[in-house]
């Protein structure tokens, strides 16, 4: 059996993406994700890797085309504002079909915001990290063990489909200490022909690049963009049903905020009130058939986010006008209770309108 | 007799440049010194944002196209992912001076061993003639159409000063492309640069003061005489940093 250590989620974070095979870190300071970094710059050194603080946001996540583009697996790390000036990057690794992880550890916004957990930045990873269109995949880890198991899926998708990834955790996550294994695992990177590593003299020139000037060239290299984003939906979406078999009402939660959802939704059972979970894991994929066939069964659903209700448009829009969905939420640094969460499963399963 | 044969260093793409622009004349000298060097084969060049854009089809290398003036990012992540591999930009004045000197000037201090070919031209050529960072003084371009007022727009930079006060640079030249004794001498400084890379000396960059006959309004040869007569003065040609025989660190 693997041995337990004990540790916070933002180095769990590292140690999990190095023994995955990346050794190649450009980062810059950010609360609260600045110990990726640091545990990063101790590591990387020692074991022929490349820690690398950037001058900017921008530059880390331009460093991580480079790299990318040259066959390795590269990653960056940063929290919400970070995140925002990373965007011009993200979209040109998207548009550029490169593989590569970004982990975002969500703190409260808009502008400087807060730096207390937050998922303000649903909408930013879920619909437009970057300008034009493109999709990222996009992982909603609960707790440490799973950020751990899930940076591996994410390396090994982002190749598998050549798109970036992102883990979407939030300040709770990363600041938070629990008891985490680490997997035995062989990383094993996916061939790469297009890495620009030189000719060789053996083959033409290899050309990352995302512009294409005919308009014509460009739709097609979106639509098959988009014909493999079509794969990913049928393949990829990864949700946790908690109690919903018998549900009459049914709550839809990601994150550090599912956790509390859940001790709200076994409140509620004992209580006697039917009440079941919902727990997406990708975001992107969404688990829209969950959500449809919960809406099906049930006249109520509850999403609950710490923001001002974002995720709570994909589930009214996969939930079709099946049943009433609502929202309850706060924003950055206040951790919604399990009694909050308990009074809106009372509320509307007590049939009040 | 010597006969004279196309480097390999280049694709057999025909140029979308303007007639007279002298960024033909720099692809070719950086090609020839590519292939001379006989670094070809291991080469990762990094193409800008601007009119060197599709610089990814002309080098006969592995090319990856940069975000607008990511470019020394970009080369940053390719050499440090694989440093056995020789990794150039080729970037305009906008490019390397505006939006990209962060990237451009932490590059060069950390002495990250990579290789700049810098094109001066003193405006931005791919959206219509717009001032540049190294647009002159009174000169007119679409967003300077008074001359550019140093009171409101400021002073021009000067790179390769600049960079040379930084102890990560292992070279920097600014050299022009006017004429033939301008042309060898160019590729001699670049040659430098590229060994500089291969000897592992630090950051490398060559300026090379270059003509826009288009957004100028000039005609190619008139074009040159301007240069000649109004960059050369306020950009003076010459080596402002060689630490190419002990390297940086």
């Amino acid at each position: 059996m693997a041995e337990k250590y004990l540790m916070k989620g933002n180095e769990a974070i590292a140690e999990a993406a190095i023994r995955n095979g990346c050794i190649h870190f450009f980062g810059y300071p950010i609360t609260p994700q600045t110990e990726v970094s640091a545990y990063m710059s101790k590591v990387l050194p020692k074991i022929g890797g490349t820690f690398l603080q950037a001058e900017s946001e921008i530059a880390a996540i331009n460093m991580v085309l480079g790299a990318a583009s040259c066959g390795v697996r590269a990653m960056t790390s940063s929290s919400s504002p970070g995140i925002s000036l990373k965007s011009e990057g993200v979209s040109y690794i998207a548009g550029s079909d490169l593989p590569c992880v970004i982990l975002n550890v969500m703190r409260g916004g808009p502008g400087l915001g807060g730096i207390q957990p937050s998922q303000a930045d649903y909408w930013q990873a879920t619909k437009a990290l970057g300008h034009g269109d493109f999709q990222l995949l996009v992982f909603a880890p609960a707790t440490v063990q799973e950020i751990v198991n899930l940076i591996g899926t994410a390396f090994d998708l982002a190749e598998k489909y050549r798109m970036p990834a992102l883990i979407l955790a939030d300040g709770m996550l990363g600041q938070m200490m629990e008891p985490v294994e680490f997997p035995e695992i062989t990383p094993k990177p996916a061939e790469k022909p297009y890495a620009t590593t030189g000719t060789q003299g053996k083959r033409k020139p290899n050309i990352i690049n995302s512009l294409y000037l005919q308009p014509d060239e460009l739709e097609r290299t979106v639509r098959e963009r988009f014909a493999r984003y079509d794969i990913i939906k049928q393949n990829e979406v990864r949700c946790e049903e908690y109690l919903t078999d018998d549900a009459e009402i049914i709550l839809v939660a990601y994150g550090a905020t599912a956790r509390v959802v859940r001790s709200a939704v076994e409140d509620a059972r004992a209580c006697g009130i039917k009440a079941g979970l919902i727990r997406p894991i990708t975001l992107w994929p969404f688990p829209e058939e969950a959500i449809r066939n919960a809406a099906a069964r049930v006249d109520h659903m509850i999403t609950v986010e710490m923001s001002m209700g974002q995720m709570v448009d994909d589930v009214r829009l996969y939930a079709n006008g099946q049943c009433d969905v609502h929202f309850f939420g706060h924003t950055g640094g206040i951790v919604p209770t399990p009694a909050e969460v308990l009074d809106q499963i009372k509320k509307y399963a007590g049939g009040a309108e | 007799m010597a006969s004279f044969h196309k480097t390999n260093g280049l694709t057999d793409a025909v140029f979308h440049y303007c007639p007279g622009c002298t960024h033909g004349i720099v692809h070719r000298l950086v090609a020839e010194c590519l292939e001379e060097l006989g670094i070809l084969g291991k080469t990762v060049g990094i193409a800008p944002v601007g009119c060197a854009v599709m610089a990814y089809d002309y080098f006969n290398c592995d090319m990856i196209e940069a975000p607008h003036g990511r470019a020394p990012a970009v080369a940053t992540g390719a050499k440090r992912a694989n440093p056995d591999n020789i990794v150039f930009t080729y970037q305009g004045d906008g490019d390397l001076a505006a939006i990209g000197t962060a990237e451009t000037v932490h590059a060069a201090t950390r002495g990250e061993n990579i290789t700049i070919i810098f094109i001066n031209n003193a405006i931005y050529g791919m959206t219509g003639g717009q001032m540049a960072p190294t647009t002159l003084p009174g000169q007119v371009t679409q967003t300077t159409p008074y001359g550019r007022d140093v009171t409101r727009a400021g002073y021009p930079i000067r790179m390769c000063e600049m960079l040379s006060t930084l102890d990560g640079v292992a070279y920097a030249e600014r050299v022009t492309v006017t004429d033939v004794p301008n042309v060898r001498n160019a590729k001699k400084a670049i040659k430098k640069a590229f060994t500089a890379q291969i000897e592992k000396k630090g950051f490398s960059i060559v300026e090379v003061l270059s003509s826009c006959p288009t957004n100028w309004g000039l005609e190619p040869v008139e074009a040159l005489k301007w240069l000649k007569e109004n960059m050369i003065p306020y950009y003076p040609l010459g080596c402002y940093k060689d630490a190419t025989e002990k390297g940086v660190f």
